[in-house]
């Protein structure tokens, strides 16, 4: 299974589906992460994570721990 | 009258310029930083051109779900039925996002305006909205404000009232006709007593199985099987759950609004994105960031800043007094200098316009109106309350640099990315990203630093922070350890330049084997917080509410702490200067054939010999020792001064040789004084940070845990240096020696010790949520 977390800095993808459970999962939902969702990894932090990633016309930071209950194409 | 009063709710996604917007319309001082989530508590006040309108200002939210506390307190308030209207502000440069949580505040059947705020930075991108568009869409009034420049805030308010007379609409906006088939059918599940224009709302809740909605509307048996059995039907169908089903509905509408009624420009790169390009830049990032904070750090606290306190301390409210522009400083100098021993009889006013410290000026009106020259009024006056007023005001300058330029950092969107640097690092120890800025905030007090959590969303980190933050050392404990190392190795200046580093790594070190021991305990037990922030667009902040920011830490500081501090400066003046000499309690320094050292005659050094045992493992047991920290409690920066009257050597200061040796005599090892200075440094910070801790915790109970807590790791660490130092060094063993192995191992089996697992369902995550909401 390719994750969010898996996507190369500069690259885009679609959301295929959003695991995990409960108020994180709903979080990313609420916040656009849904299926069928394309987004793009604009760059990683310095020490390796979180991520920055674009979507839906805004920024957002996410840990690659949390990134990887997204799945991608 | 209180019919005529109309109840407005602003509601809005966390950085949309809902609290620029309350603070314009109400006057109010809020807070608003280029961060999401700065209202974490529903704030409210009434409306400047009205005062029948009442604003309640709601935390800034993504949604209506029941999983996070603000989420939780909005919803509740918007069902609780006060709210006449709802003001939705959305931010029209990220109508997207923004407008999903206007579809379900819509769906609440409330009175709903849209205001869609940042009009002018749309209309500068290239982009249009078409507003009357946009208002059919969504079935509701939408206007265009612009809450920073102040425009379109009279018709906003003037469409409000209109709409709080009405009755509120229902939903224009559609989902997919197979849902809204099953959403229909929960409708007339509903019982007949929920009214008609919550009716969508709710049957749009028990689709999506929201536990609280579920608890509320308590369908029978019957019916709540039927509605289980359509929603798990549907949710085969589609092939998804009951959360994402409707999630993607509503954004699905989303795009079609967008798609109907915003024209976009042809994206270009935006300053944003061409900033953070270097900023947050995998290799720039960490360097820009240090080079950034030592700027601040060297301008606030080592040249402007400090220049300001030390005249404020020793010139403005000190003894020294001052030459206005500085002339005639040198001429005095140079006398004083030729003087030689008599330098006292110099008369400053000679040599320029020498205007006296306002220690003199009290000290010699009070001995003018004819009260006792160092008796018992003019020592209260000129020792208590002015001194200690002047302790206070001296931090004030270095700290107003520092937050003037901290708030831009916040303001402008940098400490976002901050957080997003740093996140890798602090979420290893139990905290996140978010941490980082009241840490370095409390490197210069501890006050604002403890104020600074407040952006942090999330109670347990936030609860975390508090509790850890001043472990580090903050200004006015560097003289502290200015005095320890002259002590211990006799040479404060060039020694001291690697040594004093130790103390700010001791620091370091409380806030890490804190966080590690801390998130294993029940207290914060859990998951680890999830870190998913939004990035705002950089701006520069508007001079107003910068201003704002500045003057709200500031007055916060000078008020609270102001009114603590000189309350217990007072109250330790007191203790030390009365006690009983000869069978007679009174006045220690109006007494006859009192002693030079009158203290040890005082109340302070009875409560001093009280508690002195708890010291004892630690190696320093005299009453004077703990007299030091007791005044430390009221500001540490005090401890160097008592400590010079004390130990009876006059005009003390950190880099007085022979105050170096007095206080090294009082302890019998030199483990005993590296214990006395770390457990100085680490316990409770002074009165005035406890009293913030007490301001941010909001709960009497997490303020004592958060206090005893720091006073315990303090005693602890001050205890494993004195016993293994007699171990080690002295070769001594005792019960103490076996008590700090024991505890050293218990320490380190909770820092090392993985995280245990948890077996917490969703389920629990939220009753604690709501719990805590509740409490």
């Amino acid at each position: 299974m390719k994750t969010l977390g898996d996507v190369k800095v500069g690259e885009s993808s679609t959301i295929v589906k959003l695991h995990g459970e409960g108020a994180l999962r709903r979080h990313l939902m609420d916040l656009g992460l849904i299926k069928g969702t394309s987004f793009k990894v604009v760059k990683v932090a310095p020490l390796g994570d979180p991520v920055e990633i674009n979507v839906r016309g805004y920024e957002l930071s996410i840990r690659k721990e949390e990134a990887a209950v997204v799945e991608v194409q | 009258m209180a019919d005529s009063q109309i109840h407005v709710a602003l509601a809005g996604n966390p950085n949309c310029g809902k609290t620029t917007l309350f603070n314009l319309i109400t006057g109010a001082n809020g807070y608003v930083g280029n961060w999401p989530g700065v209202t974490v508590e529903k704030k409210e006040a009434k409306l400047l051109s009205d005062k029948n309108v009442t604003i309640t200002d709601l935390p800034g939210i993504y949604s209506l779900s029941p999983y996070s506390p603000e989420e939780q307190c909005s919803r509740d308030y918007l069902m609780s039925g006060e709210p006449d209207v709802v003001v939705q502000v959305v931010d029209a440069t990220n109508l997207e996002r923004n407008l999903y949580l206007a579809l379900q505040v819509i769906e609440t059947g409330l009175p709903v305006v849209v205001a869609l705020n940042m009009a002018d930075l749309v209309e500068k991108n290239g982009d249009k909205i078409d507003t009357d568009k946009l208002s059919k869409k969504l079935g509701c009034p939408v206007m265009m404000i612009s809450a920073l420049k102040n425009k379109g805030i009279k018709e906003l308010f003037e469409q409000v009232k209109k709409s709080a007379a009405s009755k509120g609409q229902v939903p224009e906006h559609k989902f997919d006709s197979s849902i809204e088939d099953v959403l229909d059918h929960i409708e007339n599940n509903l019982p007949a007593s929920v009214p008609a224009n919550k009716r969508r709302y709710y049957a749009v809740k028990l689709f999506e199985r929201d536990a609280d909605a579920c608890k509320l509307i308590n369908l029978t048996k019957e019916k709540a099987a039927r509605v289980e059995q359509l929603v798990a039907q549907c949710e085969q169908d589609c092939d998804d759950d009951a959360e994402s089903i409707i999630t993607g509905e509503r954004y699905g509408v989303i795009a079609h609004i967008i798609d109907e009624c915003m024209t976009k420009a042809p994206a270009k790169m935006s300053t944003s994105e061409k900033i953070d390009r270097v900023v947050t830049n995998r290799i720039l990032g960490l360097p820009i960031f240090v080079v950034i904070m030592f700027c601040v750090y060297y301008i606030a606290v080592s040249t402007l800043g400090g220049t300001v306190t030390d005249f404020t301390n020793d010139q403005l409210f000190g003894t020294d007094g001052w030459y206005v522009l500085g002339q005639g400083r040198d001429a005095y100098d140079a006398a004083v200098e030729a003087a030689g021993d008599n330098a006292d009889s110099v008369d400053p006013a000679q040599y320029g316009p020498y205007v006296p410290g306002i220690t003199t000026v009290v000290h010699d009106a009070l001995v003018a109106g004819g009260t006792e020259d160092g008796g018992l009024v003019d020592s209260l006056v000129c020792d208590g309350i002015v001194g200690g007023l002047g302790a206070i005001f001296g931090f004030v300058p270095q700290m107003f640099l520092l937050f003037v330029m901290l708030s831009f950092l916040e303001d402008c969107g940098y400490m976002a990315r901050v957080a997003f640097i740093m996140d890798r690092v602090f979420r290893r120890f139990g905290l996140s990203g978010k941490s980082f800025i009241p840490m370095l905030v409390s490197s210069g007090c501890g006050v604002p630093g403890v104020m600074a959590t407040k952006t942090i969303e999330n109670e347990k980190d936030r609860r975390m922070t508090v509790m850890t933050t001043t472990f580090i050392p903050c200004g006015a404990k560097l003289p502290i350890i200015a005095l320890l190392m002259g002590s211990i190795i006799g040479d404060s200046s060039t020694t001291a330049a690697w040594i004093s580093p130790l103390f700010y790594f001791l620091g370091v070190f409380a806030v890490i084997a804190s966080g590690l021991m801390l998130k294993k305990t029940k207290l914060f037990a859990g998951r680890p917080t999830p870190f998913v922030m939004e990035l705002p667009a950089y701006h520069f902040p508007a001079i107003r509410s910068w201003a704002l920011h500045v003057w709200e830490r500031c007055w916060a500081f000078i008020k609270k702490a102001g009114t603590v501090i000189f309350a217990s400066t007072v109250v330790v003046w007191f203790l030390s200067n009365f006690g009983s000499y000869n069978g007679s309690f009174g006045f220690l320094p109006a007494m006859d054939g009192i002693p030079e050292e009158f203290m040890d005659y005082s109340v302070l050094a009875m409560l001093g010999n009280l508690v002195a045992w708890i010291f004892a493992p630690l190696g320093f047991s005299t009453w004077q020792a703990t007299a030091l920290t007791v005044s430390g409690l009221v500001a540490k920066e005090n401890v160097v001064a008592t400590a010079g009257s004390l130990l009876s050597v006059a005009d003390a200061a950190e880099t007085d040789p022979s105050l170096w040796t007095a206080f090294a005599g009082m302890f019998p090892t030199m483990g005993a004084c590296v214990a006395f200075g770390a457990f100085n440094l680490l316990c409770a910070p002074c009165f005035a940070a406890m009293g913030t801790i007490r301001n941010q915790m909001d709960s009497g109970k997490w303020t004592a845990i958060a206090i005893g807590y720091e006073c315990a790791f303090a005693w602890v660490i001050g205890l494993f240096i004195n016993q293994f130092y007699n171990l080690l060094v002295l070769g001594q063993f005792g019960i103490w020696t076996v008590v700090a192995i024991v505890l050293l191992v218990a320490m380190l089996f909770q820092i090392f010790r993985p995280m245990p697992k948890h077996a917490w369902t969703d389920e629990d995550e939220t009753n604690t949520a709501s719990a805590a909401v509740s409490a």
